[in-house]
Order: structure tokens, then sequence, then C-alpha cells
């Protein structure tokens, strides 16, 4: 494999992950709202028509349930289908064919047949949207045995993993950012570059805090890691989970023996949100031991997302709060 | 339209019988406690069942509802297989961990029985995607009940379906009810095939859906059509089930009158007279036909009853593919 790397967008790594995969199986097919020649709703799927045809750039009507059904359906029987859910927020048109189809086929009919299907969400708010096109809804998801629930935070991660959901013989449910749709970073060109799903990632050592995050916030919380270090000298850990089910548990638990003391930051509502589960985790494992100070969450704020951009902006973690909330962990004792 | 063999019409009446006694048996094992859940039973409506899936060919999918017993009857499914399944047993269809609900027939073209209503209508569409990307020249076969076309899905997928041209006929099995909510009061039509002209697609009626020719020699007039790539067709008969909607209905909502009055037309009786007016077989070679029948699912019956209970660990498997 080569190492050769370019800088591209996490579109472009979206682009580029899914025509690659395309190019190598002709059973691998995207199909949704506006794929074609408007290229996804957030151009994620920009010049693929052009290569691949309508027949694999598969545009549909307004019809979120039929689209979902259809997907599955085409999986059960050799495609694989990725669906461009474009609005997270939409998705509760699909439950029914996520949950109690795609989830729990291969289990009810007692490990027969498999449903290779990616579903991609524009998750999280920043563009002012308001409060039915800004949710980050994956601990729905991760709350249903069956389903793989990815949430990468760079454009690399997002093509790596991108690629193996599409490869994975299980029903995925893969988050992306769409404030973050032009976020810039290195990416590996070589085809053959595919992540391990379920592989937390350190994205940065440390040893006095530990940070676990996902998704958007791990821009942020790279960032306040390193001004609090300048500005403190403060040493903080940050584990990118990238993959929440299955779920690195050993690379948080490590990280946690390591630093005792561990902030838990995730853009979704705070009341039953995915790093609540982390917390519990943690707390049931040995890892509790080595805490010198309580587990602390900076979630969204449970509101629906408010439409102005001040009380929109507010409504999750800030580099600000990160920053707040790793020096308090800091300084208990 | 083609004549039937002698061969396929007599096969057509082992698999109704099939359902049948595989179904009062089950029916007779619910009422002594000895079934440990949840079942629906088809009986009543064998012909409706027999005589769609009898004209579909290998390779076709069918895509069924939460009162599959028939419809996997009539796709051949192994029968002892499905009475372990519906015991809850290791070697059931499903290892015993779908049951009746659930019972499923991959590697024959059977997309399983679902428990949600509507459910197996976004999988029918999807697995007739595949038939028509992949140019197969297969279809699909999605079956449902009365009160799913009231589902949203109904509505997403027959659209979908329908502007696509896939290779899907959707079947409204009509039993008059859905548990006990007569179908008349809950659609302002009088049937839901009229439906298909919002979709510009054929819709079809078969008033008799006990019998069993009426529903055969129609269907495959439809399968050539939709095979030919013409698109989907809608297509609605009328039957209805003798027992309650499951396990644990009390029947209120119906009149013995009303249920003695469809009992007299009863889908076997009806075929079986054929049979015999036309020569086709003896009265005779029928009722041993039914006593094998009941011979095979007394041994379905001991074949389930002697299988394992599935192992704790079990229940862990299967949820992911490696």
């Amino acid at each position: 494999m080569s190492n050769e790397t370019k800088l591209m967008t996490v579109r472009d790594a979206i682009i580029s992950a899914m025509s690659e995969e395309m190019r190598l199986d002709e059973n691998v097919f995207l199909i949704g709202e506006d794929v074609g020649i408007f290229g996804g709703d957030f151009g994620t799927s920009v010049g693929m028509l052009e290569e691949f045809g309508k027949e694999r750039v598969r545009d549909t009507p307004i019809s979120e349930n039929a689209i979902s059904g259809a997907a599955i359906g085409a999986a059960m029987t050799g495609m694989r289908p990725i669906v461009d859910v474009t609005f997270m927020d939409f998705i509760v048109y699909m439950m029914d064919n996520i949950v109690n189809q795609a989830a729990k086929t291969r289990y009810m009919f007692g490990g027969k047949g498999q449903v290779p299907v990616v579903f991609r969400c524009a998750a999280g708010s920043g563009v002012g949207s308001a409060a039915q096109h800004s949710q980050s809804l994956e601990s729905w998801f991760c709350h249903i045995p069956g389903l793989k629930v990815i949430a990468p935070g760079t454009p690399a991660d997002v093509k790596g993993l991108l690629k193996a959901a599409v490869r994975d013989n299980n029903p995925v449910i893969f988050l992306e950012y769409k404030a973050q749709y032009n976020m810039k970073g290195e990416v590996p060109t070589d085809p053959n570059f595919v992540l391990p799903i379920g592989k937390a990632d350190i994205k940065k050592e440390g040893k006095d805090v530990t940070v676990v995050t996902y998704g958007r916030m791990l821009e942020r919380v790279l960032q306040a890691a390193n001004e609090v270090a300048e500005s403190d000298g403060v040493s903080v850990e940050v584990v990118d989970l990238r993959t929440l089910i299955p779920l690195d548990k050993e690379a948080v638990l490590e990280s946690v023996k390591k630093t005792g003391r561990v902030l838990l930051v995730n853009d979704a509502y705070k009341t039953n949100g995915f790093i609540g589960e982390i917390s519990a985790i943690i707390s049931e494992s040995d890892a509790f031991d080595y805490l010198d100070a309580p587990i602390l969450r900076l979630a969204g704020e449970d509101v629906p997302i408010p439409y102005n951009h001040a009380l929109e902006t507010a409504m999750i973690p800030s580099v600000e709060r990160i920053k707040k909330n790793i020096l308090n962990l800091v300084n208990k004792r | 339209m083609a004549e039937i063999s002698k061969e396929k019409l007599l096969h057509m009446h082992k698999l109704m019988l099939d359902i049948r006694n595989f179904d009062n048996k089950v029916n007779q094992m619910v009422k002594k406690g000895k079934v440990p859940g949840m079942t629906h039973f088809s009986v009543g409506e064998e012909a409706a069942n027999v005589g769609a899936i009898a004209a579909i060919s290998q390779g076709d999918f069918i895509t069924s509802n939460h009162r599959g017993h028939g419809q996997s009857i009539a796709m051949e499914i192994d029968l002892n297989g499905m009475m372990a399944e519906i015991m809850g047993k290791a070697n059931g269809t499903c290892k015993g961990k779908g049951g009746s609900m659930h019972i499923a027939d991959l590697d024959n073209g059977n997309l399983g029985a679902n428990g949600i209503v509507g459910g197996g209508m976004g999988m029918a569409i999807g697995a007739a995607l595949t038939q028509k990307m992949k140019n197969t020249g297969k279809i699909v076969l999605c079956c449902f009940g009365d009160g799913a076309c009231n589902e949203g899905t109904f509505h997403e997928c027959v659209n979908l379906a329908s502007i696509w041209k896939l290779p899907v006929i959707f079947y409204s099995i009509n039993n008059k009810y859905g548990i006990s909510t007569p179908i008349s009061s809950v659609i302002n039509i009088e049937y839901n095939y009229l439906r298909a002209a919002s979709y510009g697609i054929p819709g079809y009626l078969i008033e008799d859906g006990n019998d069993l020719l009426q529903i055969y020699n129609k269907f495959e007039e439809i399968v050539k059509y939709v095979r030919e790539g013409n698109g989907p067709v809608l297509i609605e008969t009328l039957t209805y089930r003798w027992f309650g909607h499951s396990s644990s209905d009390p029947g209120k909502y119906r009149t013995k009158e009303e249920v003695d009055e469809w009992k007299k037309k009863d889908p076997i009786l009806k075929f079986k007279a054929h049979l015999i007016e036309s020569g086709i077989a003896t009265e005779a070679e029928l009722d041993e036909m039914d006593a094998k029948s009941k011979e095979g699912v007394e041994e379905a019956v001991k074949f389930a009853q002697s299988s394992p209970e599935p192992s704790l660990e079990s229940a862990f498997e299967d949820i992911f593919v490696d």
C-alpha cells in the first residue's frame, strides 16, 4: 500500500470512498433523494451519476420508508446498497425497516442471510437548519442489537471507515456532520486504504486527563487539548472512538487507567446519550479504581436545536467549555 | 390459459392439505398448552396461498406476513423444521429464535414471514430491484393482508415499484378482518385493489379466493406479465380465516353464522370435488393423500418433540455476520 496522501474535504473523502467501492464491486450502488443530477443534498455524490449512471446512482421519490426497505431487500438478495439518508432527522421515517427488519433479520432467521447496507446520515447542527434538521441521533441505533454505528471525525477516518462500512456484511449507521463536509485533512490515496470498524484511535497522547469523544466533537476536543497544553501545561489524551458499535472498550479503559481523569464529549442531547453508556462502562470496570475525580459529561443541551445562530451555537460544547471542563477535572482532587 | 398437468393439480391439492393438517395440528397443540408462543393460522386460506405460489417458479421470491404458515408450506418448506421452529427447538428453521412469525427459507426464495404489518413490502421491492438490476428474469410475490394496505409503507412501496417497473406482484389476501376490525370500516372504497389506479398499474380482484383454479389461472397470467418486465401488479382475493386472528383471539367480532357460512366454502372440499368430477383422482385416492399428509404432520410433531432445546449460548449468536 502506498503512503501517499492528499489534502481533501470530508465531502471529497465520501465521494472518493463510495466511488472506489463502486468500481471494485458492481453490487454496490447509491440510493436516495437527489443523489443523481443534484449530486446529493450536501454535494456528497457530485460527479457520480456521470461515472456510474442512473442505475447505480439511483434517485428516488421522497419516500424514506420505501428507500430503506428497498435497500434492505436488495441487500438481502445480493446487492450492497449505500443509502443517502440526507438529514439524519429523516431517518425516523425509516425506523421500522432499520430497527425491526435490518437489525433483526439474520438473528430471527437463525443466522441465515445478511443485510449489507450502509445508511449515511448528515447529523448535527451548525448550519441554521433548526430543530428538525440538526439532530445527532446515534444513541437510538446504539440501543438496538444488530446495528453497527460509526461516527468518524476526520476526512481520513471518514474515507477509511466508509469503505469498511460498505464492505461490512451487517447494517451500518454512518454519521457524517453537515457542519464538517468542508473540513480538510490529509487522506490516503491508495484504494486499498480501509480502516477497521470497532477500533478507537488515540488522536493525541497525554498523561493528565483523558477526553473520550467521536464524530464532530473531535475537532474541538483536539483544539481544546492543544490550547490547555499551551496555556496551563495540561497533558490531554484524546480517545477518538470512531466506531460506537462495536465499541473499543479497551482503548477507553486503558486511557482512563493511565490518566485517572476522564471527560466525555459529544454533540448529541445529553440525556440518554451515548457518552452516558461510556460513563457506565468505566464505572463498572476496574478502571473505576483508578479514577481521581468523578467522570464528567459534556454534551448537547436537552433542547430542540434553535434556529438563531447564537442560540444554536450555544447548544453544543464549544472549545471554551471543553477547556473549562478539562481544567476543572485536573484541579479536582 | 395453458392446461395444468394432472401432476401439478394433485400437488397443489397436497399442499393445501398440508397447510390444513399442519395448522389444525398446531391449533390442537396450542389448546393443550404445548406451543410455547404466538401463532397465526392459515386454515381457510389454503387456496389463496397455494394458487398464487404454485404460479411462480423456482428462483422467484416471496415475502410473507405474520400469517405466514400457509405461504411457507406452499413454498414447500421442510415441515419438520417448521414444526420444530414453532416448538422453539434448536433444529427448527430458525434455531428456535424466530418462531411462527419469522419462518423463512432464504435458500428457497422465501424471504420470511414478518411480525410487522407491511414489513415485508420494502424487502419485496428491494428483492425485485436486485432482479431488475441483475437482469435475472426472476420476480417477487409480496403477500400481505387487507389491513396492511392502510400502512404508509404500502403507498411508498407500490409507488416506487411502479415508477421503476419492478418485477413484483403485490398480493393482498383479504380475509375481511384486521384482528377484530372489518376492512370495510377502515377504507372508503370497496376493495384495496382499486388503489392500483393511483399508481398507474393493473389491479385485479379474484372474487373467489377459495377457488384454487381461479387463483392459479389469474396468477399464471399475471406472473407472465410481470416477468416480461411490465412492472408491478396489485391483486386482491377474498377469503376467510376459520380460526381467530391468533391463538389468543376470543372471536367476539364475528358471528358463528358468518364463520359457518365461510366454512361451507371450504377451498379444499371445493377442489377435491373438482378433481373427482374431472376424473383426475378418485375420492379414495384423495382421502389417502389426506391421510398421508396427516401422517407427515404427525412425523413433524414427533421430530419437533424429540428435538433438543437450544443452548443458552445460542441466544448470543447470529446477531452479526462475522
